[in-house]
């Protein structure tokens, strides 16, 4: 019974990221969009409050990385990133959905 | 019945009047209590700031809403999860929200709190119990 | 499955809409309905018929149209919301003794039960706000 969390805010503008990644149980996706990629990157000074949350599968939407010059080599080890269409089957394969707004 | 009761659950992590998120948030949760599902309301982050006493809103011209909130037990809206930390984070305790009760049929009419307050273990509890979930 | 949208920030401003937009365009693509899009809070500004955004920019509300119109999902404004912005169709505008309306083809206004209802309905209700 997971759930698919979606998070649309740059961790370095406001805490929705970290407040996401505090609610998540184990087993559960966060999914960065929009804005909310930023967080992907590595080298940044949430790189570790990010790999503290082993069990939590992150992803990140890959049209808004590369609309931001994110390059997908750039990503935190374990980052995954999807397109709209990996979008929907995240969704679809958890059992509800949260969007940190 | 029990089959096409849906868990809702409204999650309120946004503080009133800077935004408007707060009050129409309200006017969901008021329109979808006439639909008969097991409604719960969260309150994480700055939307705990929603529920405190004395709010008074006269010099900015805007409407206050928060009296609202006590109105939902008429509503059968009773369960109304406040997230500890978050209200530790904001140097607010209990004492600082609002009274907010319900009266409990099956028990004499009794009246009951509808705040919860809940550790953030237990809001992921609770979020992870849901069917919907409405975030504004 | 049966995904329920719901967006609340207007178009332009936030990108809530462009990515509810691909996100929907991906599902029906991928074979899955979405019987009805659920415009609130700011996001009713979507559904006006008389935004002119630049030629070599995206026109939100035609893409929104267009999806109604090739897969019939139901573009519902909430009245509420929609009354507080100034967005009437026809009948409200008539109703509320204004001079003009202002719904794009494709979207209809109607109460935040419908939002509920949505909820009740789908399998999956995913929320593109701000």
């Amino acid at each position: 019974m997971a759930t698919l969390h979606t998070v649309n805010k740059s961790p370095f503008a406001n805490q929705s990221l970290l407040s996401c990644l505090a609610h998540a149980k184990d087993g559960d996706t966060v999914l960065m969009i929009e804005d909310a990629v930023y967080g992907a990157a590595s080298g940044t000074g949430l790189a570790d409050a990010m790999a503290a949350r082993s069990g939590v599968n992150l992803a990140a939407l890959g049209p808004d990385l590369a609309a931001r010059g994110i390059a997908t080599e750039r990503l935190l080890a374990g980052i995954k990133a999807v397109d709209y269409a990996g979008f929907v089957e995240l969704a679809a394969s958890h059992d509800r959905a949260q969007a940190w707004l | 019945m029990e089959d096409d009761v849906k868990k809702f659950l409204y999650v309120n992590r946004k503080a009133p009047y800077g935004t408007i998120y707060a009050l129409e948030a309200l006017e969901v949760v008021l329109i979808g209590a006439a639909f008969d599902q097991d409604v719960s309301l969260a309150f994480l982050d700055d939307g705990v700031f929603q529920l405190t006493k004395s709010q008074d809103t006269k010099e900015i011209g805007v409407k206050n809403f928060s009296p609202t909130f006590r109105a939902l037990g008429d509503y059968e809206v009773t369960k109304l999860y406040v997230e500890k930390e978050s209200l530790d984070e904001r140097g607010l305790t209990a004492d600082d929200l609002q009274e907010i009760m319900w009266e409990d049929e099956d028990d004499d009419w009794a009246e009951k709190p509808s705040i919860r307050i809940v550790s953030r273990a237990e809001m992921a509890d609770v979020f992870a119990d849901q069917d919907v979930i409405l975030s504004f | 499955m049966k995904f329920g949208i719901l967006i609340s920030e207007g178009p332009y401003t936030h990108q809530a809409s462009d990515t509810a937009y691909h996100f929907v365009k991906s599902a029906l693509e991928a074979g899955h309905e979405v019987p009805r899009v659920f415009f609130y809070h700011d996001g009713v500004n979507v559904g006006t018929r008389l935004s002119v955004p630049p030629q070599d920019e995206r026109n939100i509300q035609q893409q929104w149209s267009a999806l109604a119109k090739d897969h019939g999902v139901d573009l519902v404004i909430c009245i509420a919301a929609a009354q507080r912005r100034g967005m009437l169709d026809a009948n409200e505008a008539e109703r509320q003794g204004k001079d003009a309306d202002n719904i794009a083809e494709g979207f209809r206004i109607s109460g935040l039960g419908q939002l509920i209802e949505m909820g009740i309905e789908t399998d999956r209700l995913m929320t593109f706000g701000d």
